[in-house]
């Protein structure tokens, strides 16, 4: 938080007063300056893009150090594309919206913000081709009246172009689902692959000690089927791994690269 | 060996920094004054006061700018992946997740510096322009992203 020093002048004895305008000067231009602790600063959007006979939302908030207070009070203005003045469109003061009964905007605005929720919002309906221009936010809050407005510039459009940002977000979005889902699909294929070489190891293996008791077998795996898979992946990796060894031993075709 | 390991990570490494610096650098075109690239467009102006606003909506300036961040992502999750592969391969195997994605990281690096080169003058309208390293170094970390990806995939894992 910034004060304003107070200078004291001093001045030399025996020295004539000098005019006292360039302190004031300095003492005015410091209060100014460096004095707002205190001010309200509002936030809208920088440009609104709206089609021919749909409806918009000006979006306005603004950020005070007091308290949201009963005499808070927002006011919206509008300016032409290439005017040179601007009208009041809007107004909310003690609890109660006024609106444009008999301007260019007869009926057209609705009052959607809420004050508690530092919201100061109105929606223009059935936009038209002269609603092009510039649109100033204002709001007071006393004892905090002093701070920036902020303006939305209007355009209306035949039809709405696309936003920024949508063909990034869908390109980025899609590529990368797309790798995942392959990626998803390929080590689900493989794991299915996995389990069913598995089980017809198994099942050779049976085959070849002679111990073929089917009956004993399938109500065993619809026992407990999920510890058994377990095993039997340990099992067909190692197979797998002792395979490549046993080939590896008889021929040296594929010789290990570094 | 070592060595090659040690290599091998430089030139991932390096890849990287290259599709970095050239996604973020704001150098794809200059001219007299000016510099364009995937993000703002900044002038200077006669006194040195520099102006830089956002560059323009087109969906194919967009979509050179999602291919380009496209291509980081792969790289570094193929680096993350190389690293998990590395300790869980079994002996003799390939790092084929890893080199898929590396050379998907290079594709898509070539993509987004063909469309910028064919379809720039649609967002900006200066006459004298040069291009500036940025886009030198897109086009750069292409085949060496390729390398890198065709080497993980040729590679066998020892011990």
């Amino acid at each position: 938080m910034l004060r304003a020093p107070a200078p004291a002048p001093a001045m030399a004895p025996g020295v004539p007063w000098k005019s006292p305008s360039p302190v004031l000067a300095v003492l005015l231009f410091s209060s100014l300056v460096l004095s707002p602790a205190r001010a309200i600063v509002v936030y809208t959007d920088r440009e609104v893009h709206g089609a021919v006979g749909s409806q918009v939302t000006l979006h306005c908030s603004f950020w005070s150090s007091e308290w949201v207070s009963d005499d808070i009070s927002f006011t919206w203005r509008y300016q032409p594309e290439g005017g040179r003045d601007a009208i009041s469109i809007f107004h909310y003061a003690k609890g109660q919206p006024y609106i444009d009964e008999v301007g260019a905007f007869k009926e057209r605005i609705q009052w959607v913000g809420d004050p508690r929720w530092k919201d100061g919002s109105i929606v223009i309906h059935n936009l038209d081709y002269s609603d092009n221009g510039t649109f100033t936010c204002d709001v007071k809050n006393p004892p905090d009246i002093v701070g920036k407005t902020s303006q939305v510039t209007l355009y209306v459009f035949e039809k709405v172009p696309t936003r920024y940002g949508v063909v990034l977000g869908a390109v980025i979005g899609g590529v990368l689902g797309v790798v995942l889902l392959l990626l998803l699909l390929f080590y689900l294929v493989r794991y299915c692959w996995l389990r069913r070489q598995a089980a017809l190891q198994r099942r050779l293996s049976a085959m070849e000690k002679g111990k073929l008791h089917k009956s004993a077998k399938d109500s065993s795996k619809r026992g407990r089927q999920t510890p058994v898979l377990y095993a039997m992946l340990d099992h067909s990796r190692s197979t797998k791994a002792a395979s490549e060894k046993k080939s590896k031993g008889l021929g040296d075709s594929r010789k290990d690269k570094k | 060996m070592l060595l090659l390991l040690l290599g091998i990570i430089v030139l991932h490494v390096a890849v990287l920094v290259l599709l970095f610096v050239s996604t973020i650098v704001s150098q794809w075109i200059v001219g007299n004054g000016h510099s364009t690239d995937l993000w703002q467009n900044c002038s200077t102006t006669s006194g040195n006061i520099q102006h830089c606003s956002l560059s323009s909506v087109n969906e194919w300036l967009q979509s050179v700018q999602a291919t380009m961040i496209l291509s980081v992502i792969f790289s570094v999750l193929s680096l993350f992946l190389f690293f998990c592969q590395l300790f869980t391969l079994t002996k003799g195997g390939r790092f084929y997740i890893t080199g898929i994605f590396q050379i998907l990281a290079g594709l898509c690096v070539m993509s987004a510096a063909a469309i910028y080169t064919v379809r720039h003058p649609e967002w900006h309208s200066n006459s004298d322009y040069s291009y500036g390293f940025a886009y030198i170094l897109a086009w750069v970390a292409f085949p060496l992203a390729l390398l890198s990806g065709v080497i993980y995939v040729i590679l066998r894992k020892r011990e």
